[in-house]
Parts: structure tokens; C-alpha cells; sequence
């Protein structure tokens, strides 16, 4: 039988406009044979759950390299757990190390930093859902 | 400018080493690779010789057409480079600070950071600008900040450059509102303003109206500064965004120089004289990790330019045609593993921009990778460009690599593809302004995303299979302890603005700010230069968002398609 397919949705949240790395990782899940929806840049976090719940995701990928990833990051996790949606939710970016303990604690289950390679983004993506 | 038997005795000579000497080494010490190439992807033959040029016409003397050699006569013996960090955080307050540490450090030139909210035209207490005030750049809310930014700066004694596009009137109405309540009249001023839509649409997102009426936008700022500002740079031409974004050398010198092109069509339209505004054209390129790409890269751009400038546009005025640029160093090339190691990456940036002939530098922190700099870094930062400037002895002679075989030959190589690509754009586009139409039809269709998507992808793809390979990243690693000496911007400021913006609400004329908005909102309907009724609401105290309002409220606002 056919696998079905995973569903990620690469999110832009705030107002930052820096969207290679959300590109270059899309591309990189797409070729690996996911199907992927990229939010394009300056999305809310209402706007993002809608679009994890429309689109009926397996993961959302956060990139935030504007330094806002601590108030927008608790926003979108409170959501998702209010809407009752069930996803992996990794994210990337320029993000001090010092955060990263608080982000795993808000329920983030992965954060990939400058140097992380598509490689590892894929990997882990698979290994989180055993596909 | 060599003796046509010269050559031919190299050629032959040549043809005599390859089946010698170097047949030989060959033999017992392979090279490394089967093809070497630049960081571009340009391939890089083994040696290079001696070529026929045409001295006068390809190369010519610094300060002279083409300008390949330079746009002063005496390169860096005259006039040193600007030496200016893009600085800003916080409030107002904290990046007033900053500027007079840089100062005292020795900095030349200020250059302002703002927020995003602040570039996006949204004042702090907007529920958009939640988390993000303060943090990638100062939180300017009104003209009451701006005149905290510059406490105790004599604004008639340094050079400003602002990065601000789509709200750039107002902000630069702001700059001239504090400039007069100093004293000091916009005649006087001298600085920049980016005020590069194009590029915002393409590559660094930071975009408002659609591109119509931010092209009308775009070339007031001409207009106005062309009338009123005549040392002030009205445009910052910027390909650095988008080699950021992950395209070649080669396609951002294209693309920056078309949307330069395309700048000064939408002029020419509007019915400004070439030289009338084209002398305060200026550019702002990256100078990335390969060293003489970038060399080759900023030399063949500046002849480009003098000739498009001089051949199809018609400009008489020799400032016209000279390309006149900032540079910063790659902030893309920076890596979280082994953070010191960033030093060395900025110093070799640094020293290919100055080898190409930059007249202002901005050089990297080592721990940008993490956050924006800390004091200790930007300083580190500010020296690298102070020892090149004073020790390394690089500025004692103009243009020194003019000549080398390879550094020409490149320099060619550079100029032919981004021709092409120009070309490519141009055809995209119709009419009496083709590059303008080109590059509208470029930014609608998805043409430079995708080019510039493919190009990051190619590089990403190369890394991860150790084609390339990055100290830190796929070779040389090392465990690492924890890099935690990151600056933080307390999230005190966000609520410091949003009470500032209170009583700003409070305290001033209320009547005199909604006429001023009412005046900006008609000629925003009309055609008048909106910088007029856009000073009168920066003095006025209305804020940023309020200025923005009036504006999205006629204009409209744009959205992007996705595509990657």
C-alpha cells in the first residue's frame, strides 16, 4: 500500500522578510516527497494555525530570524493547543542558544539553527512520524 | 597593449610547458579537483596570460571613464573609505548611545537600523509589532524619537545613511524635521536614504504599497532631494539582499544595475532630466567569501554602469555616470559553529571590497549568526576595517589589481554575464522603457525569486555533499561549549514605545495632525510630491503607522506571490 503523503507547512510569522532558509528547506522536503505549503512572509499566528488546520499538516515549520521568536512562538503553540491540532512543530532561524530550552518546554520538538543541514530537517521530520 | 609577436611567442611557450613541465607535475602530484570554480560557480582555469586590451577604452585612468580603475583619481590616498556600521536597537536612547561609541571608536559614518515594524510603517503598539519592536533595529515611532536617535549629534557634521524603503518620505522627513530643530537646514544634509523598492519585492520583504505607486514614491524622493537635498544620496541601488538571498556575483550585479536602470526610466518618465538626479544615484553591493569574484565583480560593475549610464541613457554629467557604492560584508558567510572564526571570514570580505574600490564599508560581527551584536563585537568589527586602513599598507596605490591576468580576465567574465542577464530583462519588458516594464514583469512573474531560490538551493545542495566545503560546517568540526554571551533586547522596550506613543497621543495638537494627514490623503489622490505634505506631518508629531495609513488607504497594499 502507498504511504500516504506528509504535509508540512513552512511559516513566515512576524514581519521579518529573510526567506532563503524557509525556501531552501521547503525545496528540500518537496524533493524528498513531501508536499509542502509555504505561508509566504508577514503572517500572524491566527493565520498560520488556519492554514495548519485547513491544509490538514503533519508538521509546521516556524522560521524567525527577527529575534520575536519568543513572543511569537508561545502564541502559535498556545493556539494550536486550543484548536486541538495535533503536529509536529519544529523551527529554525537566528535563535540564541539560550532560548532553545524554553522553545523545547513550549512543546517545539525541534530547533535548527544556522549550519543545520536539509539533511537533518528531513531525517528528523521522518523519524517523528515513522514514514 | 602588447606587442602581437610577444603573444604569440607566450602561446607557443605555453603549448611547451603543458607538454613539459607541467605534463610532469601533473604526473606526479594530481591536482586536487577535476574542475576548480568560483564561489559563483564561474570555472577557473589553471593560468592565466597576458591578453590583447585595449588600455584606454577597458581600462582607463581612476577618476576617468569607464571608471573600472576607481571613481577618485587618488583611490584611498585621498579620502579613506567611510567606515560605517549598520547599528540599531531598542529605543531610541539605546542606539543614540551605540552611535557615539562607534564615533568615539572611530566610526565615520552613521547608518541606521531601524525595526521592522518602523520599516513595515506600523507604530509600536500595532498587534504586528508584538515581539518585534526594537529588535533587528531601533523602534522609531515618531519625530520625538528621531531627535533622541541623534541627542548631541551635530547632523551638519556626520553622514547618515538610513535603511528605509517603502516608508522611506517619511522617515527622511523626520531626519530633515530634527536636522532643522537643530539648526541645521536640509541643504546641508548628507547621507542616504535606501529607498529601493525593487530589491523588497525580490529579495529582503519589506514592502508595502504595490509597485506603481511605490515607484511614484521612489522618484519624489528624487525629485525632492535633486531640488533640495543636493548632497544627499536620494537611492541605495542594493544587490546585497539579494545575494543574501542566495544568487551569484554575477546575477547581482545584474540585477541591482537593472533595477538601477529601471529607476532611472521610472524618472525619465516621470519627466526628471538624467542629470539632474543621476549623480546622487548610489549602490550597496555584498562582497561575499570568494576574493577575487568580488574584486572582479564591484570593478566590472562600476565600468557597467558608466557606460549604460553615458551610452544609452545619454547622461552628459560625468557624476552621472560614476557608480559610487557601500558594501557589507556577507552576513550569509557567517557561522553559529566556531563564531571566532567569522573574524577572519569578515577581514578577507573586507579586504576584496576595499581591493575593489568601496567608498563605505560595513563589516560583520563574529556573533551574528546568534543575535544582533554585542558592543564587544561591533567593536572587533570597527578594527578590522581600521587595520586594513592603516596597517596593511593595501591603500598606499590605486586599483592594485588592475593587470593581473586573472583579475581582468574575471572582471570580463563578470561584465559578459551579467550583460546577458540584463539583456534577458530588458526583452522581458516593452516600450519606450523597457528595463523599468522588464523589471516590473520580473518581480510579477516570479523571475528573480525563482532565479535567486535556485542559485541558494545549488549552493545548500554543494555544502551538504561537501562540494564546498565551510570551515565549521562540513569539515573541521569540534565540540563546542555553548556560545552565551548573545545581546538581548529587553522586552521593557516594547512597553516603554507603547507609553511614549501615549503621550505623544496625548500631548500634542490633535487638530494640527489630522489636517496635515487630510492634506497628505488629497495629494496622495493627486500627483503633487507627497515629500511636501509628508515633512508637514513629521513636524506635525503624526506617527509612522498614522503617515502609512493615509498612504495604504489610497495606494493599497501588495501581496507577494509564493514561490520557492
Amino acid at each position: 500500500m502507498e504511504k500516504k503523503k506528509i504535509v508540512v507547512l513552512i511559516a513566515k510569522p512576524g514581519l521579518d522578510g529573510h526567506d532563503r532558509g524557509a525556501k531552501v528547506i521547503a525545496r528540500a522536503l518537496c524533493d524528498d516527497g513531501m508536499e509542502v505549503i509555504y505561508t509566504g512572509l508577514h503572517r500572524t499566528p491566527e493565520q498560520i494555525v488556519d492554514a495548519a488546520v485547513q491544509n490538514e499538516v503533519n508538521v509546521v515549520g516556524l522560521s524567525i530570524l527577527s529575534g520575536a521568536h519568543m513572543t511569537l512562538c508561545p502564541k502559535i503553540m498556545e493556539l494550536l493547543k486550543k484548536r486541538g491540532v495535533d503536529v509536529i512543530v519544529i523551527a529554525g532561524g537566528i535563535i540564541p542558544q539560550e532560548d532553545i530550552p524554553e522553545l523545547k518546554k513550549l512543546g517545539i520538538a525541534e530547533i535548527f539553527t544556522p549550519g543545520a543541514t536539509m539533511e537533518s530537517t528531513v531525517k528528523f521530520i521522518r523519524e517523528k512520524l515513522n514514514a | 597593449m602588447f606587442d602581437e609577436k610577444k603573444l604569440q611567442e607566450i602561446k607557443e611557450h605555453c603549448s611547451k610547458w603543458e607538454d613539459g613541465v607541467l605534463r610532469k607535475t601533473l604526473d606526479s602530484v594530481p591536482e586536487s579537483c577535476e574542475e576548480f570554480r568560483t564561489l559563483s560557480g564561474i570555472p577557473v582555469q589553471r593560468l592565466y596570460l597576458p591578453q590583447q586590451k585595449d588600455y584606454m577604452q577597458d581600462l582607463g585612468f581612476p577618476g576617468e571613464y569607464p571608471y573600472i580603475r576607481g571613481v577618485h583619481a587618488t583611490g584611498y590616498r585621498g579620502r579613506m573609505w567611510t567606515m560605517r556600521q549598520y547599528a540599531g536597537y531598542g529605543t531610541a536612547e539605546d542606539t543614540n548611545q551605540r552611535y557615539k561609541y562607534l564615533i568615539g571608536q572611530g566610526q565615520t559614518g552613521l547608518s541606521v537600523a531601524f525595526d521592522l515594524p518602523t520599516q513595515l510603517g506600523y507604530d509600536s503598539d500595532h498587534p504586528l509589532a508584538d515581539g518585534e519592536v526594537g529588535k533587528v533595529g531601533v523602534a522609531v515611532d515618531s519625530v520625538q524619537d528621531m531627535e533622541l536617535l541623534f541627542r548631541g549629534i551635530p547632523l551638519d557634521k556626520v553622514t547618515t545613511s538610513m535603511t528605509i524603503n517603502a516608508p522611506t518620505n517619511v522617515l527622511l522627513a523626520m531626519y530633515i524635521t530634527v536636522a532643522a530643530k537643530q539648526g541645521v537646514a536640509q541643504e546641508k544634509l548628507r547621507g542616504t536614504v535606501q529607498n529601493d523598492i525593487f530589491k523588497e519585492y525580490v529579495a529582503r520583504g519589506n514592502y508595502i504599497f504595490p509597485p506603481e505607486s511605490s515607484i511614484r514614491l521612489v522618484t519624489e524622493i528624487f525629485e525632492y532631494c535633486a531640488q533640495h537635498m543636493p548632497k544627499w544620496n536620494s537611492i541605495s541601488i542594493s544587490g546585497y539582499h539579494m545575494r543574501e538571498a542566495g544568487c551569484t556575483a554575477a546575477q547581482e550585479i545584474a540585477f541591482t544595475l537593472a533595477n538601477g536602470a529601471a529607476y532611472v526610466e521610472a524618472a525619465l518618465q516621470r519627466g526628471l532630466q538624467i542629470d539632474q538626479f543621476a549623480p546622487r544615484l548610489s549602490f550597496f553591493f555584498n562582497s561575499h567569501m570568494d576574493f577575487f569574484e568580488e574584486i572582479a565583480k564591484f570593478r566590472a560593475a562600476r565600468r557597467m554602469w558608466a557606460r549604460i549610464m553615458r551610452e544609452r541613457y545619454g547622461a552628459k554629467n560625468s557624476c552621472s555616470w560614476m557608480l559610487r557604492y557601500h558594501t557589507q560584508t556577507a552576513g550569509c558567510s557567517l557561522t553559529a559553529q566556531q563564531p571566532e572564526n567569522n573574524i577572519i571570514r569578515s577581514t578577507l570580505e573586507a579586504l576584496a571590497a576595499v581591493m575593489g574600490g568601496t567608498q563605505s564599508l560595513h563589516t560583520n560581527s563574529y556573533d551574528e549568526a546568534y543575535a544582533t551584536p554585542t558592543e564587544k563585537a561591533v567593536q572587533i568589527a570597527l578594527r578590522t576595517q581600521q587595520i586594513i586602513a592603516h596597517e596593511s599598507g593595501v591603500v598606499n596605490t590605486v586599483d592594485p589589481f588592475a593587470g593581473s591576468y586573472f583579475v581582468e580576465w574575471l572582471t570580463d567574465e563578470m561584465e559578459e554575464q551579467a550583460m546577458k542577464y540584463m539583456e534577458r530583462i530588458r526583452s522581458m519588458g516593452e516600450g519606450e522603457y523597457p528595463m523599468l516594464t522588464g523589471v516590473i514583469k520580473g518581480i510579477e512573474t516570479g523571475f528573480f525569486h525563482k532565479e535567486i531560490s535556485d542559485a541558494a538551493y545549488r549552493y545548500q545542495r554543494e555544502v551538504e555533499s561537501d562540494a564546498r566545503i565551510v570551515v565549521g560546517i562540513n569539515k573541521f568540526k569540534m565540540e563546542e561549549e555553548k556560545f552565551n554571551k548573545t545581546l538581548r533586547v529587553d522586552e521593557a522596550v516594547q512597553c516603554a514605545q507603547i507609553e511614549r506613543l501615549k503621550k505623544l497621543r496625548k500631548n500634542r495638537d490633535g487638530k494640527k495632525v489630522q489636517d496635515a494627514l487630510e492634506k497628505l490623503e488629497k495629494a496622495s489622490e493627486g500627483t503633487e510630491n507627497l515629500m511636501y505634505p509628508v515633512v508637514k506631518c513629521a513636524g506635525a508629531q503624526a506617527t509612522v503607522e498614522e503617515i502609512c495609513d493615509v498612504m495604504r488607504s489610497v495606494f493599497g497594499e501588495y501581496k507577494e506571490k509564493t514561490i520557492f
